[in-house]
């Protein structure tokens, strides 16, 4: 089967969801080229967004009318070669319409997984449940006559364990997106122990023509994303507890996501990421990391803790951050949630006494200045060269904060989790956004 | 000339768009009304009101898809009450536009039907995205070649003669003199608050506009810094007799004098007789300082229609400034910089004060009217007395409407 003819019958299964509706758009964007190239004419291609409710993928079309209209408008030279043969199309918004109108048609969104039965290719971002993604792959393969192949978005089980729990005799792949998956560049890819080659194959050609940057992972829980992530934030939990001797909750909180954020130079602070994330994923993440990885303990009682009173964090449906951690306006975290009192206390109550205990600071660039900046690497040596040197608290904080992200890094390495620290920098500046790699001698 | 024309009380808006601070395209921004009402009541409140007007002109190009609005002479009541009742026209040219409206108030003196005529050019075209906005524009070509052409069809356009001339007479060179002409156009228009580039602190242009082409996201032999912008904006002036002069109340020394003019077209259907020239402006400058009496050598300043900057190079050599192929020496040379021989686009021009596409005529004449009456402030270029006279050269299309007039400081 070539790529095209794999191509021509997919479905999503977790189509509304915040990685699924990603995937759904790449995926229906690149059968849509395919499916105008004058060889494919006149070819069927059908692409299934399968979910649970029809109320989850009624947003579903409309998220995908307003991405391929940026999309179709950024290529619009290559769209008008591509529509050379319609003379009824004529003005760049005929032809954009009409690229929209294709795209959409692709789409079949519906409620029902039977919908798979028919594909070639099955992409799954459905909850982070073991069981749940072996039950469904199980049927999906039983009744499907024509071996699909099964492209997992997980971010945290072993593959393995799901290629030998629903059978599937290596026709599995970990294709890991980052959120949003139409904008980070970063692919993770993890090879089960019996993937087949020529789904390798086909992951790497079709995350090249998604212009993804891959980096491999080896099949272990959390892989190098969430591997990296998630002791990250048990680094951070772990000083907020510390610093509980001398701050308040509140204080420390506020402490430990402004040093992750403006000393550490990246785009948010970890309790803001933690939201961003969810409060819940991060946990049930870190649950299924803590499970399968036996020489080493991962658990967060302060995110129990805060779970357990309802905090939650996440997005709504339109992408706006929901309150979790932090409270939120207009996307800022405006105040930090108190477990003790069960109320948001707002920053600026709690900031000026907390940054005079943070004492003097060297002045950070702004992630913002640094991360498409061609002069990043001597800024940022300049700035740590200024971190090494300063003394009080928050600098202390900050190294320390440092030193422990490039030890997760080296031990991702060392652990065999990664294949190098290059590939662990990568996931951190493409899929993370960060303006530099953790494993670095800055300090 | 049967009469004496002049031109007096220019007025323009700021030329709105990316550049300026102020600019922020996901903001309700004024409409083409507003501008409209600016550049007139301006004009209106140097010449002493509307009173003084017997006829109204407006140009604009394509309102009809960028703010859905026709019957533009309707919106003079608005910029005055005192309008009510008198004629208006508006007329189009594509580019263009703004000089025709001028030729149509020029007539209006000369045919004695008006002592005073309120000439406004004006486009809004911030409305739409620029890949929208290359369809609204592309009207300015023949339609039936729309199809073919490039989804940025006027880039496209003159991306092709850029590649035609380069092969022509070798590509460095002339991709040097293009990045010069954009540091020229935007260095003058740090000298005028109106102009879009007015904000621009960008240190090494020429390196920026040396930015390799790029044919996959843009066009083959252009980069968005040979082009002109997006831009809002309107201009005003008002076009008198004798008369007029004196019923307003300025001086001749306040005002420039229509020496002569080219006006003139060419196929739109055709293309262009030689992609490396162009010909018609060729014509219209010709024809222009022959009416006027004068050469190209007593020019002392010229406002010229570079929407791309290869447009700029090309049209110096269809002056005369340059041998066919030595535009690019002579951009070179410094010539056409403000402190050289011939400076040209004193306010920046269309790459650096901006192009509202139906009111760059208008602006040209605005600018010349500053530059010849010592009113031009920072952006002021000495005009030396044995070359007293401005040239402005208004282009429709791809060489097609074309207006070149000559002015001299009023006596």
């Amino acid at each position: 089967m070539t790529y095209e003819e794999r191509l021509q019958h997919v479905s999503v299964l977790g189509a509304a969801g915040k990685m699924g509706s990603g995937i759904l758009l790449l995926t229906a964007v690149e059968m849509a080229d395919l499916s105008l190239k004058p060889e494919n004419r006149g070819k069927p291609f059908v692409l299934n967004a399968i979910d649970v409710s029809d109320e989850a993928l009624s947003g579903v079309l409309k998220y995908l009318k307003a991405q391929v209209l940026k999309m179709a408008e950024k290529k619009v030279v290559a769209l008008r070669k591509a529509y050379a043969g319609r003379a009824d199309l004529i003005d760049n918004n005929e032809i954009i319409d009409q690229y929209i109108f294709d795209v959409l048609s692709l789409v079949r969104p519906s409620t029902r997984m039977e919908a798979a039965f028919d594909s070639r290719l099955v992409f799954e971002a459905i909850k982070e449940d073991q069981e749940l993604k072996i039950s469904i792959f199980a049927k999906i393969a039983a009744s499907n006559p024509h071996l699909p192949w099964f492209f997992t978005n997980t971010s945290s089980i072993p593959i393995t364990k799901l290629d030998e729990g629903a059978g599937l005799g290596g026709r599995i792949i970990g294709f890991h997106f980052y959120n949003p998956p139409a904008v980070q560049k970063l692919v993770e890819v993890i090879k089960a122990k019996q993937t087949l080659p020529e789904v390798e194959e086909f992951a790497l050609a079709y995350a090249k023509s998604l212009r993804k940057i891959v980096v491999p992972s080896h099949d272990v829980a959390g892989f190098i994303g969430n591997g990296h992530f998630m002791r990250d934030i048990l680094h951070a939990a772990t000083e907020v507890e510390k610093l509980g001797k001398e701050f308040s909750f509140v204080e420390a909180v506020y402490a430990m996501n402004r040093i992750s954020q403006d000393l550490l130079v990246r785009p948010m602070g970890i309790f803001q990421l933690v939201d961003y994330v969810g409060v819940d994923v991060c946990s049930f993440i870190m649950s299924v990391m803590d499970h399968h990885l036996k020489e080493e303990t991962l658990h967060c009682p302060l995110l129990d803790r805060l779970l357990s009173q309802g905090v939650k964090g996440g997005q709504y449906s339109d992408g706006s951050q929901k309150d979790g951690i932090l409270k939120y306006e207009k996307g800022r975290p405006v105040a930090i949630y108190d477990p003790g009192t069960r109320v948001y206390v707002p920053i600026g109550d709690i900031q000026p006494a907390v940054d005079a205990k943070l004492g003097n600071l060297p002045v950070p660039p702004a992630w913002k200045a640094v991360v498409g900046n061609k002069a990043k690497e001597e800024i940022l040596r300049e700035y740590f060269s200024q971190l090494k040197a300063a003394s009080g608290l928050g600098a202390e904080l900050a190294r320390f904060y440092a030193t422990r992200s490039c030890e997760i890094g080296k031990q991702l390495v060392s652990s065999g989790v990664a294949g190098n620290e290059n590939d662990v920098n990568t996931v951190l500046l493409t899929g993370f956004f960060h303006a530099y790699g953790p494993v670095n001698n800055y300090l | 000339m049967r009469r004496k024309v002049y031109m007096i009380a220019g007025c323009n808006t700021i030329s709105m768009g990316t550049g300026r601070k102020e600019f922020n395209p996901k903001k309700e921004r004024p409409g083409l009304e507003e501008y409209i009402r600016e550049a007139g009541q301006g004009t209106l409140k140097m010449i002493g009101g509307a009173g003084k007007v017997d006829e109204c002109v407006i140009g604009n190009f394509m309102a009809s898809r960028f703010n859905r609005q026709a019957n533009l002479a309707a919106f003079f009541p608005y910029v005055d009450e005192g309008l009510r009742y008198k004629p208006a026209i508006r007329v189009e040219g594509a580019c263009a536009t703004g000089g025709l409206a001028l030729m149509s108030g020029i007539k209006s003196i000369l045919a004695e039907t008006a002592e005073v005529v309120l000439v406004i050019g004006v486009e809004v075209q911030n409305t739409v995205k620029a890949i929208y906005c290359a369809d609204f524009l592309a009207g300015a070509g023949w339609f039936k070649n729309r199809k073919t052409g490039h989804a940025y069809f006027f880039p496209g356009q003159f991306s092709d003669r850029a590649g035609a001339y380069y092969e022509k007479y070798g590509r460095e060179k002339t991709r040097q003199a293009m990045a010069k002409w954009f540091r020229n156009a935007i260095e003058n228009a740090r000298l005028c608050p109106t102009a879009q580039e007015y904000h621009n602190t960008v240190k090494d242009l020429e390196a920026l506009a040396m930015m390799e082409p790029n044919g996959k996201s843009f066009v083959d032999h252009l980069n968005v810094f040979d082009c002109s912008k997006v831009s809002d904006g309107a201009s005003a002036i008002a076009v008198v007799s004798e008369e007029g002069l004196k019923r307003c109340g300025i001086p001749a020394s306040e005002a420039i004098e229509v020496m002569g003019w080219g006006q003139m077209e060419e196929d739109i259907t055709l293309p262009p007789v030689d992609p490396a020239a162009l010909t018609t402006t060729k014509e219209a400058v010709k024809m222009a300082l022959a009416t006027a009496g004068i050469t190209r050598d007593q020019v002392g300043t010229a406002e010229i229609h570079d929407c791309f900057s290869i447009a700029g190079l090309m049209c110096m050599e269809a002056i005369g400034f340059a041998e066919p192929g030595k535009g690019a020496d002579f951009i070179l040379s410094g010539a056409t910089s403000r402190s050289g021989r011939f400076p040209v686009n004193t306010t920046g021009g269309l790459i650096g004060w901006g192009h509202p596409t139906g009111g760059t005529g208008v602006h040209q004449a605005v600018t010349i009217l500053e530059q010849l009456t010592g009113k031009a402030g920072e952006a002021q270029v000495a005009i030396p007395a044995d070359r007293p006279y401005g040239l402005t050269v208004n282009m429709g299309g791809d060489d097609k409407t074309l207006v070149s007039v000559v002015y001299r400081k009023g006596m």
